[in-house]
């Protein structure tokens, strides 16, 4: 119950809710009005049967807050089950980018060479441009798009993280 | 209004078993509310609502009480339901209507008091187009709310009602909001039966787990110090909770101190009873919980009015929090034993463990130096004050709050006091002893000035037979002063008791305290005559302006069987003591005004 010594952690809240009108704003709401960090947000239905949406929100906090965090949104009505998600807890996590690279010459050649080496692929081309589409983990985005920068980086389009446990754990 | 798409909007729905009988939407929302028990609507009318209104006009099994302002209404309701146990509902129509309740949702949400606040809206097809009186209600009140409804199907009002009231009374009470469109309220709607399964992600804990139950009785038996720190839970969890605390702090003999809204649980004058904690309680009850070795929270949350500066808060304690809402246990102060349940389940099981965990082995508790040590404590006499009983002598504040409660108590009857907030607050929750639970209505956690006129009119209504006293100040209540005109209408015999400083008085103390006496704004000019002001709205006006006239004018305004307001002229300057000033731990508290110049630069940063 040390409080002083615990430094911030990053960590996906993953969070199942009642598929209802209102229950993003509650969520999100809750975290700008408490003070807590949005880092990235997804959030879509994951069970037509059941009414039911997954919301994967990423977040830098000291674990007592994480903690804090768990509980505030696991009482709001709508909140069916919250999962905190850090480094030490074995899950996936992905997020999807779209990256429009205007290049000619030896910069587009050099653009599309790197996007082979990440297993980005070109969805869209034109004569000075590319749009790749790329998933990975966050940093391995961050690095793609490092990349592109002096090779004619013009717009980025990011989903955001979605995880999961691994193994047999279901949320 | 298009005319054809408001049509599709009222298509009639042949679901449930009453499909026979077709009701409008109107009459199924007070179908339902009758079901749920209401027996009070506190309300006032507007342009969205007149349909529910007309179905009001035409039913006799609900009352309704017309308030003179939205945010009243919601307060009425709270004292309502504080008082009765029951659920408090509020009607109020579309745009300023509904914002105007909006203080009184989220003090509602501060103080756990449930109450479904029904909002007109304009009609579903004008829903986002900027119509007249047209407010994004759910959003606005969305924070302010445990939960709200924007309803958009006629099948969904019956549902969506009966479930309002589950959310609004289960778990951490709360306050719910429903917003109605006005076409569907003219339209027919389907009456539906309170659903099997209300809310299936709402699954609040209320049973407490027997294994956390037996570590903390196990913890509790080893202490050699003990406190219980009792909140509002106690109170919302029935009065039974608090009969259930009475029988735990007799078996387990151990000292028991209140938060400002768990008062009344136990007996004021219970020889175990230390009095209230935090900013303004009594020497014995912080000194006790800065020495304790074992503290047991029940029902109560840690507010900072309560820690004070949180690093010094009851060091080296071993500490036990039991609370209904799991987000409460860890997020202020770190515990040892988190408990989730019901305040009244966990002491019920508390008192069946007591009974199976052995002591610690080989040494029965002994408390008896605990105890010798919180009676020195209690000699300091905190609470005490010195009274010039000459006839011209200025009333001291306290001095008329002590009158007040032995005069009332000597009437014999059930009496109800709600506060405004303030100094006044302070010294009601000091010196008026409580002794059974649900009979103090005040506003704790949002510190709404304006609360207790309106909710003494809503504790009246409950019991139309009991004492009712609004124990106030002249700048509070004026926040809410028209509801001496629901008052009148009702003819409701409420005393208002108002400690006149002529300062808002708790500003003017921190003023005096942390400015340096630069009384910025806090001076009430121009107050009106309290006594013409009460016979304008046909009561009663009384004023004591010397001691010699404090008893006379208690004893002619508890006789009188209408509404008074009495204008208690009282010693300006008073401060409210004892006080642990910001920043401060328990340890040092502020006894007297001999001690006023030890807040530090960093308490003045804090509010």
């Amino acid at each position: 119950m040390t409080t002083q010594q615990e430094s911030p952690v990053s960590a996906v809240i993953s969070i199942q809710v009642e598929n209802e009108s209102g229950a993003l704003a509650r969520v999100i709401g809750l975290f700008s009005g408490r003070g807590y960090n949005i880092e990235s947000l997804t959030v879509a239905p994951v069970d037509e049967t059941r009414h039911q949406s997954r919301i994967n929100v990423v977040t830098t906090a000291v674990p007592r807050v994480l903690e804090q965090i768990r509980a505030q949104v696991e009482r709001l009505v709508p909140v069916y089950r919250v999962a905190v998600m850090t480094r030490q807890d074995p899950h996936v996590a992905r997020e999807m980018a779209l990256v429009k690279v205007i290049a000619s010459g030896e910069r587009r050649a050099d653009a599309l060479r790197i996007a082979q080496a990440f297993r980005a692929h070109p969805v869209d081309a034109s004569a000075t441009s590319f749009v790749f589409e790329l998933t990975g983990a966050t940093d391995k985005l961050d690095a793609f798009i490092d990349l592109m920068r002096p090779l004619g980086l013009a717009e980025v389009s990011r989903t955001g993280v979605a995880a999961i446990a691994r193994g047999a754990a279901i949320l | 209004m298009n005319a054809a798409s408001h049509q599709t909007d009222l298509k009639p729905h042949t679901t449930g078993t009453d499909s026979s009988v077709v009701l409008t939407g109107a009459e199924v929302l007070l179908r339902v509310l009758a079901e749920q028990g209401v027996e009070v609507i506190f309300g006032y009318p507007g342009g969205a609502v007149l349909p529910i209104y007309d179905a009001i006009f035409r039913q006799n099994a609900i009352r309704h009480v017309l308030v003179r302002h939205e945010q009243a209404a919601v307060h009425a309701a709270e004292a309502y339901a504080r008082s009765t146990g029951k659920v408090g509902v509020v009607l109020v129509t579309s745009g300023p209507g509904a914002t105007n309740t909006v203080t009184g949702l989220l003090d509602a949400m501060l103080d756990s008091v449930p109450v479904v606040c029904f909002s007109g809206q304009v009609g579903v097809p004008l829903i986002g187009t900027d119509a007249f009186q047209e407010a994004d209600t759910t959003g606005i009140t969305r924070p302010a709310t445990k939960y709200n409804y924007l309803i958009r199907r006629p099948e969904d009002v019956a549902s969506c009602v009966h479930e309002a009231f589950h959310i609004a009374r289960s778990g951490r009470p709360g306050p719910v909001l429903v917003d109605l469109p006005k076409n569907l309220m003219v339209g027919p709607a389907p009456y539906s039966a309170p659903p099997r399964t209300p809310h299936p992600s709402y699954q609040p804990q209320t049973e407490p787990g027997r294994d956390v139950i037996a570590r903390a009785v196990t913890a509790m038996k080893q202490g050699r110090r003990p406190l219980f720190y009792i909140g509002g839970g106690i109170i919302n969890a029935g009065p039974e909770a608090s009969a259930a605390l009475r029988r735990l702090v007799e078996k387990t003999g151990f000292p028991c101190t209140s938060t400002l809204m768990g008062l009344g649980a136990m007996p004021a004058g219970d020889r175990r009873f230390l009095g209230m904690l935090g900013m303004h309680g009594t020497y014995e009850a912080n000194m006790a919980t800065h020495g304790c070795d074992v503290l047991i929270a029940l029902g109560s949350r840690f507010d900072d009015r309560v820690t004070g500066r949180l690093d010094a808060f009851s060091p080296g304690s071993f500490k036990i929090h039991a609370d209904i809402d799991p987000s409460q246990i860890n997020k202020i102060v770190p515990v040892n034993v988190g408990i989730v349940g019901d305040a009244r389940r966990v002491i019920e099981m508390m008192l069946e463990e007591w009974d199976c965990t052995p002591a610690n082995p080989g040494q029965p508790i002994d408390l008896a130096s605990w105890w010798h040590q919180i009676n020195e404590w209690r000699a300091v006499n905190s609470l005490g004050f010195t009274q010039d009983m000459a006839p011209e002598a200025i009333i001291r504040p306290q001095y008329a709050i002590r009158r007040l409660h032995e005069l009332a108590t000597a009437t014999g009857r059930d009496t109800y006091v709600s506060t405004e907030v303030g100094q006044h607050q302070m010294w009601a929750a000091q010196h008026f002893g409580f002794d059974r639970p649900n009979r103090w209505l005040t506003s704790g956690g949002l510190g709404t000035m304006g609360y207790g006129l309106p909710a003494a009119v809503g504790a009246q209504i409950a019991h139309p037979d009991a004492l009712v006293i609004d124990i106030a100040g002249e700048a509070s209540t004026l926040m809410n002063i028209q509801e001496l005109s629901t008052i009148a209408q009702y003819r409701l015999p409420v005393k208002v008791f108002i400690l006149n400083n002529q300062y808002m008085g708790m500003v003017r103390q921190w003023q005096q305290l942390l400015h340096e006496s630069r009384y910025s704004e806090s001076y009430s000019a121009a107050l009106p005559d309290f006594v013409r002001l009460a016979e304008s709205f046909h009561g009663r006006g009384l004023r004591a302006t010397c001691m010699g006239e404090l008893d006379g004018v208690i004893e002619e305004m508890l006789a009188h069987p209408g509404p008074v307001v009495a204008d208690i002229c009282v010693a300006q300057e008073e401060n409210c003591y004892p006080m642990i000033p910001s920043g401060a731990p328990h340890n040092q508290m502020l006894l007297g005004p001999d001690q006023d110049d030890e807040i530090s630069a960093e308490g003045r940063m804090l509010v």
